[in-house]
């Protein structure tokens, strides 16, 4: 019913969008939310080539994408948590100790 | 164009916006109630796209439990507001960046798919189909992502403890 | 003594030679083992190291005693024995020794004369601050003039000349806390020095003669006699070789030495500047005769100019001296100049002449010592301060007296018998201006001895002390020296058959000869000079009576303002001029060469080492910075901060991709 190439060009739009955040944004939260962006992006390819491949493994794997992304959302605030206890900022300008 | 493109479309619109408010706005909170709004979105495109069992899964997970975390999160770093203070003095770099990665993905799939290939013929995503694949086919991948919940969770508390030991 | 008719030469090596011969080389040797250990274990033996020097000496005596009884014996050749010691290319050097009757008179004379003075000095330096050093370098002394008798060849004369030179420069300054002292030691080496450069040279001449083979006195004089050299080298030589004679003897214009070295020790003046080294440079004419004769004719005039001249002029400076060693030095000095001119005069005159040099050794040690023990007595050398002293000091007057009728040429006393000789041989070898120049100079001898007399024994003391009469080691000394004075002239008179001239001659016997109207004029010279004398002085009191001369006395009481001229001419200009100069040009043009080569080198160094900073650093370090420069770049891709990491990755994702679906 729907022309691939739209689908793809959406997620193409979703996977730039995610990564301009993950650029730009200071707060490493919002970055976070930027990467969520971007794997819902890959999702949306996923399942789009399952459709037009007829094959359902596509949305399977889109699950476990889902389930990975909520994964790492945990474990990644966690970090964020712990980062904001030490340092009292999640700027991620400041958290560069790994520098030269 | 079907009436499922259309819907596609403004659904579709929805999606991008949100997505480009949730990367510009001055309002931590206002950032993450856009993710919900892109979220919801893409799970109507998923509608659209006859996987229903994805679509349900995306609104469960994602809008309900992730977008909840992040609000959480946001709630226990006090998050400022403010331009300077959500973006950094890259964006020129980053636009540029990302608009290469735009350009660069719709150069590798713009030959490559038919524009005026037949329809594409949903298959059925009913939670059935997707079931019987996965404990079927994916049975090992599954229980590894258990593991990986686990991992995860026991990682987030040990984390996220305070340490307060004697 | 005339010479004899035949000419043919007798002097043979004598084919068996006695156990005093053979051991002869141990007479120099043992005086130097004495030294030595008086050197290092003087102080320590009880006696402070005199014992040495008298044993050795008196060992030596006999020993030489022993030689010369072989040639008493009517042994007429001579004995020589050597050990190679090195070689230079065709040079020989060797070390030996060469015996004839002459080396057994001249070993006589020394080791007596030593061994009186060793003897004497007991007494004399008793109490001295340097006592066993003294003995030390009087035995050394007396060992280097036994060398040069004994030596058989010239190098080996020249090491004895040499450390007689050092020994005498150490005794004159033996008391050089006064800078008196020091001054004369030092007016005494550097004088008889100028004498012995002509003498090195003059060897050297001698050397050359022989093919530069060897320095063998006997070797030189048969090529000599044998005609293997021209005249002119010969005469070169002689003339050289006399320069030495010249500067040891303290002949005219070098005899300024002596007088001063009477600042020594009087044993030193009485061993050393009377009767033996002094005598060295007579010696060195009469060992290398045959070079003198076969010289050309006008060398032995210039040798009869100067003695000449030396006698005459001693004898006149002799009358002004109030130090009574400087009358006894002055009066060596015309003595030397007896014995050359008797050289000068050929073989007989040759025999006469060491037979002077015999018998006045031996009064004119006598004289020193004597005038020792009278120094002693008064604590000072001028005759003003003493007077009447022969009450009070009788050895001392008597011995005095032998002496110094003994050097006036009174008869029957030794130097009547030499003087005698000479005259003769004057006259009857035609030199008749040196006849009436030794006959007047006699006169003089006498005339300044007598007044040496009176104003000294007699007359009323005009010192401040006590004077008394010296210990016997002193006495007795002066009274073996006075026999001895007595008798020794007998050797040499014609009527108890002149023996002296069958041990000393010059290769064939000489005629002994008795001329009656040459004896009657010398004792008639001798008593003038004495009756001049005691008039003048009889009555002295306070002025010396020459003083009316005026003038004449002034220029001789000054020396003839010899010591003036070379000290204004050659020594001050020398020091202070010529040295100067030598200084400026060393300091400012040799070092200024050197020290302008250091500097080139500095300021080259200073360049290459600021080319090595700026150049060579600026291109190690130039590289250095390079590199951390850009290192200083490539870090801002480590900044640490995850998006920029995150914008690179994305980057190279994107290209990758390309690269890869479309290649």
């Amino acid at each position: 019913m729907i022309r691939l190439p739209l689908v793809l060009f959406l997620s193409a739009t979703l996977f730039a969008t995610g990564v301009y955040g993950v650029l730009a944004r200071r707060n490493a939260v919002l970055v976070l939310m930027s990467i969520e962006l971007m794997l819902n992006a890959v999702n949306l390819n996923l399942v789009a080539f399952s459709q037009a491949l007829r094959d359902i493994t596509g949305q399977v794997f889109a699950l476990f994408v889902i389930t990975v992304a909520a994964a790492e959302v945990g474990i990644g605030l966690a970090i964020v948590i712990l980062i904001y206890r030490n340092r009292e900022t999640i700027n991620v300008d400041e958290v560069n100790l790994l520098k030269w | 164009m079907t009436g499922a493109e259309v819907a596609f479309v403004i659904i579709g619109l929805v999606a991008v916006i949100g997505a480009f408010r949730v990367v510009t706005s001055r309002n931590v909170v206002r950032a993450a109630l856009y993710l919900v709004v892109t979220l919801s979105a893409v799970a109507g495109v998923y509608l659209i796209l006859a996987a229903e069992f994805v679509a349900w899964v995306q609104i469960l997970i994602y809008v309900g439990a992730i977008v909840i975390l992040f609000l959480f999160g946001l709630m226990l770093t006090k998050a400022p507001i403010g331009r300077e203070a959500l973006d950094n003095q890259r964006r020129g770099v980053a636009f540029l960046v990302s608009l290469a990665i735009l350009a660069g993905l719709i150069y590798l799939f713009w030959g490559a798919f038919d524009w005026d290939a037949p329809r594409l013929d949903p298959v059925e995503g009913t939670t059935a189909a997707v079931g019987e694949s996965i404990f079927s086919r994916f049975i090992l991948p599954f229980e590894v992502v258990s593991f990986l919940l686990l991992a995860a969770l026991i990682g987030a508390i040990v984390l996220s403890r305070r340490d307060d030991r004697p | 003594m005339v010479a004899a008719e035949s000419a043919e030469s007798i002097v043979k090596a004598i084919q068996d030679p006695s156990w005093f011969l053979r051991y002869s080389w141990l007479i120099a040797f043992l005086p130097a083992l004495a030294a030595v250990l008086n050197l290092f274990i003087g102080k320590r033996t009880p006696g402070k190291g005199s014992i040495y020097g008298i044993t050795a000496l008196a060992v030596a005596l006999v020993m030489s005693l022993g030689v010369l009884w072989t040639f008493v014996g009517g042994e007429r050749g001579f004995y020589e024995a050597s050990i190679p010691w090195f070689q230079i290319g065709q040079l020989h050097m060797e070390v030996g020794v060469y015996v004839d009757g002459l080396t057994a008179v001249m070993l006589v004379v020394v080791t007596s004369i030593s061994l009186c003075v060793h003897i004497y000095s007991l007494g004399y330096m008793k109490g001295d601050v340097r006592y066993t050093w003294f003995y030390v370098v009087i035995s050394l002394f007396t060992s280097a003039m036994l060398v040069v008798v004994l030596s058989n060849n010239l190098f080996q004369l020249l090491v004895g000349w040499e450390v007689m030179g050092v020994c005498s420069y150490l005794l004159i300054g033996h008391w050089w806390e006064d800078h008196v002292n020091s001054s004369s030691a030092i007016k005494a080496f550097i004088t008889t020095r100028i004498g012995d450069v002509p003498f090195m040279f003059g060897i050297f001449v001698l050397v050359f003669i022989t093919g530069f083979t060897t320095s063998n006195i006997p070797k030189i004089s048969e090529i000599i006699s044998g005609g293997g050299a021209s005249v002119a080298m010969v005469s070169a030589a002689a003339l050289l070789l006399f320069g030495g004679t010249i500067g040891k003897s303290a002949q005219f214009p070098l005899h300024v030495w002596l007088p001063d070295a009477m600042a020594g020790p009087t044993p030193v003046s009485a061993l050393i500047h009377a009767a033996t080294m002094v005598a060295a440079g007579v010696y060195l004419v009469g060992r290398l005769f045959i070079v003198f004769l076969d010289a050309d004719p006008f060398v032995l005039q210039i040798v009869a100019i100067v003695a000449g001249i030396t006698m005459l002029g001693a004898a006149l400076m002799a009358f002004t001296q109030d130090d009574i060693k400087r009358v006894l030095a002055y009066s060596t000095i015309s003595q030397l100049a007896y014995m050359v001119a008797g050289m000068s005069m050929g073989p007989a005159g040759r025999t006469g002449a060491f037979f002077h040099l015999f018998t006045h050794a031996f009064f004119k040690a006598l004289l020193f010592l004597g005038s020792g023990a009278v120094i002693h007595a008064v604590h000072s050398n001028n005759m003003s301060e003493m007077g009447g002293l022969r009450k009070r000091l009788p050895i001392t007057f008597w011995t005095f007296l032998i002496g110094s009728l003994a050097l006036s040429g009174v008869p029957p006393l030794a130097g009547f018998w030499s003087k005698d000789e000479l005259l003769v041989v004057a006259e009857h070898e035609g030199h008749p201006i040196l006849f009436v120049v030794l006959l007047v100079t006699a006169l003089l001898t006498a005339f300044y001895m007598t007044r040496a007399v009176l104003l000294t024994f007699f007359g009323d003391y005009r010192g401040h002390g006590e004077p008394h009469e010296a210990p016997p080691s002193m006495t007795g000394v002066l009274v073996a020296l006075a026999s001895v004075t007595v008798v020794a002239g007998l050797v040499g008179s014609p009527q108890l058959g002149a023996v002296f001239g069958k041990w000393v001659y010059f290769e064939t016997l000489e005629r002994a000869l008795f001329v009656p109207w040459v004896a009657v004029l010398s004792t008639l010279a001798a008593a003038g000079g004495i009756l001049i004398g005691y008039s003048l002085y009889r009555d002295y009191k306070e002025r010396d009576p020459l003083t009316s001369l005026g003038g004449a006395y002034t220029l001789v009481s000054n020396k003839f303002y010899l010591d003036d001229i070379y000290w204004k001419g050659i020594i001050q200009p020398v020091r202070d001029n010529l040295a100067a100069a030598v200084y400026w040009t060393n300091q400012n043009i040799l070092d200024a060469a050197v020290n302008g080569a250091a500097a080139f080198s500095k300021a080259l160094g200073r360049g290459v080492r600021r080319f090595d900073d700026t150049v060579i650093d600026g291109v190690v370090n130039g590289l250095a910075n390079i590199a951390g420069f850009t290192g200083g770049l490539l870090r801002y891709i480590q900044s640490g901060n995850v998006q920029r990491y995150a914008a690179f990755l994305f980057t190279g994702v994107v290209v990758l991709a390309i690269i890869f679906t479309k290649i």
